[in-house]
């Protein structure tokens, strides 16, 4: 308890009104917590953190903590989040996505700061949902799943986060979810860690809209839910594709080293800068 | 005594960005602008700033934002259909009160129109491109020489009055070369914004401390705070509080449209006796200046107001002229942008003729004279 009130007092906001808008049940809080817990841990100072959100219910996260905090447009944390970066290399770089936000909307700017390589540590909450505009279907949203705007099923496929990072050039992909908290914040505490364009995937509950299609009544069914369906990545390394079909492959999938962009921009400044 | 160089328009445009203390661009290419993007690329690492090029123009601007948050003067420059892509982020720029500037080196439109021929037909697009009401500035240069200028001039009230500022740039003014003097930066005045001076825990983001812009903190320097396109709190925490969205929108306006009166940049040709008087800017005004002159050779009492300011629009300059002249002739590579405008402060006082050319060429001196000659009282 000593621990919890801590961090209530050291990092969230006390003049900011809440209570906060997210759902009872949602699985945004989770992470949020993790992040703190890390961050607090780690021994960053909070005013060298950066943390940039987009639009939806993840990009109210960023309004909540005691850092410096962006909350940008639609699908564009990440762009916002570059020019940051290569202003002040010194921040740490922090960007809150969901998955409308950074693989519809975002997606151009998702794969190419994974190209670049720039240093930001991207976390995408995927909720499979867009729940802050009610429910309609996102690229994760399972193939057939009825939503708002899919009313005789979902139509296409569904996106993979974790490979799309990886095929574009993230040096650190991760997958965790939100039951499980241990990883969750393991994962967290490596991809800040990297010096490079690091992308966790963060597989929540949005017990108000997705669980209704998931056919999972609450959210502890949905955690639970979350529990049976992950696979770590050292199992799943001997399965077939038709046994993690449906499965949540959990763990660190990536970890490479690659030039990143500032490093190599700071080494062209040293090298052509006249002041 | 300094010497005489031969610049581009698009080249003045970045001395004037480096003299202002631009240290950031990000851009993506598109002609009749890429010039500047490709000096940028050259002279940013020489001058300690940053280059980037981004993966679209609503990349650009985002990672413009955000270098101005981190403290750096940023720009980005595009042409009309990058423009069309960049209204999302002026909008947040304008509500998260960010200095920032974008080069909009127009050419024919609608959509991929006529690359890259000259137009003004973005005049209304930077006023309104971006959804909601909010305050715009923009500048309008003729000539090398004031492209250089404006640019120097667009950052300083970017910085001072914490908003987005747009140099509308016809393609002609762009690519043309002219023998220009730049000035020593010492002979500039380069203005910068402010910081805040209280200590970190007294520090209200968005609190108006009696000009209408608040003192703005660069990400890292130990004022945490929020920054956020919703309405929001003297804090920037999000707000519906009518209490808290009225004094906000007002403030926005407040904080430019305090300053009209310092705001009525333009240059006057022969209009003092003028019974018709030219109003014109960018390319447009030069064919302007010349038909006046040979009107005047012809014994027309005949002026020119050129403005070097679309937005805010110079509404008590215009009025003036129009309380002056009798006949008043709007040449426009559009449809008719400003000339509604004029007609708009007009109420009915003097005539308004409007000629206008969207065929993809400038407008001569030769049409804008025979013009006048037609519509002579």
């Amino acid at each position: 308890m000593k621990e919890t009130a801590h961090l209530v007092h050291d990092y969230l906001r006390s003049s900011k009104r809440f209570p906060h808008i997210w759902c009872a049940g949602c699985g945004i809080g989770i992470f949020m917590q993790a992040l703190i817990r890390v961050i607090d841990r780690e021994g960053y100072s909070k005013d060298d953190i950066v943390l940039i959100s987009g639009i939806g219910c993840s990009g109210r996260l960023p309004v909540y903590v005691d850092f410096n905090t962006l909350h940008t447009t639609h699908g564009r944390a990440l762009t916002f989040a570059t020019g940051i970066k290569l202003a002040n290399p010194r921040l740490k770089v922090i960007t809150v996505m969901g998955d409308g936000d950074a693989v519809a909307i975002g997606g151009n700017h998702f794969i190419h700061a994974a190209r670049r390589n720039i240093e930001i540590t991207s976390f995408i909450l995927n909720n499979n949902v867009y729940g802050m505009t009610g429910g309609q279907s996102s690229p994760t949203t399972p193939p057939g799943a009825v939503t708002a705007s899919s009313p005789y099923g979902n139509l296409e496929p569904d996106f993979d986060i974790c490979r799309l990072a990886e095929a574009a050039g993230a040096v650190f992909v991760a997958r965790s979810t939100v039951y499980h908290t241990r990883l969750l914040e393991r994962v967290i505490g490596m991809a800040l860690n990297k010096k490079g364009f690091a992308a966790v995937e963060v597989v929540s509950q949005c017990t108000t809209y997705a669980g209704h299609f998931l056919k999972l009544k609450s959210p502890v069914e949905m955690m639970k839910w979350q529990k049976d369906n992950s696979i770590p990545i050292d199992k799943a390394k001997d399965m077939s594709d038709a046994e993690l079909e449906g499965k949540i492959v959990i763990g660190v999938l990536v970890d490479r080293e690659r030039p990143n962009f500032h490093e190599q921009y700071q080494r062209l400044l040293a090298e052509k800068s006249k002041v | 005594m300094r010497k005489q160089v031969l610049l581009q328009g698009n080249e003045a445009c970045v001395e004037g960005a480096l003299i202002a203390g631009c240290r950031f661009y990000a851009g993506y290419p598109i002609t009749p602008a890429t010039e500047i993007m490709e000096i940028m690329a050259r002279k940013m690492p020489e001058t300690g700033g940053v280059f980037i090029q981004m993966e679209d123009e609503i990349a650009s601007l985002g990672a413009v934002i955000g270098a101005s948050l981190a403290g750096m003067k940023s720009m980005t420059a595009t042409s009309g259909p990058g423009f069309s892509l960049m209204q999302e982020h002026i909008g947040y720029a304008c509500m998260a009160e960010v200095p920032c500037v974008i080069v909009d080196v127009m050419r024919a439109g609608p959509s991929t129109g006529l690359p890259t021929q000259p137009s003004q037909g973005d005049v209304m697009q930077a006023r309104w491109g971006t959804h909601g009401d909010h305050p715009i500035i923009a500048l309008a240069p003729s000539s090398v020489y004031e492209f250089f200028e404006l640019t120097v001039q667009a950052f300083n009230l970017s910085e001072r009055y914490r908003t987005p500022v747009i140099l509308l740039v016809d393609e002609v003014v762009a690519h043309m070369r002219e023998g220009v003097v730049l000035p020593q930066k010492d002979r500039l005045e380069i203005e910068d914004r402010l910081h805040p001076t209280m200590p970190p825990e007294w520090y209200i983001p968005y609190a108006d401390p009696g000009t209408g812009v608040p003192p703005m903190s660069a990400f890292g320097d130990g004022y945490r705070y929020h920054v956020t396109g919703l309405y929001h709190d003297v804090r920037g925490y999000p707000t519906v509080r009518t209490d808290e969205v009225e004094p906000l929108i007002h403030r926005l306006f407040t904080k430019v449209s305090k300053d009209f009166d310092r705001l009525q940049w333009s240059d006057s040709f022969e209009t003092k006796d003028a019974r018709v008087t030219v109003i014109a800017y960018g390319c447009v005004a030069r064919a302007a200046l010349q038909a006046v002159q040979q009107a005047r050779g012809k014994g027309l009492k005949v002026g020119l107001l050129k403005l070097k300011i679309l937005w805010p629009f110079m509404r008590r300059t215009i009025a003036g002229i129009l309380e002056s002249s009798a006949k008043v002739l709007v040449p426009e590579l559009n449809v008719g942008q400003i000339s509604r405008e004029v007609k708009r402060v007009n109420q009915s006082r003097c005539e308004v003729v409007t000629l206008n050319k969207v065929d993809g060429t400038p407008i001569k001196p030769a049409e804008i004279l025979q013009t006048l000659e037609e519509i002579y009282p």
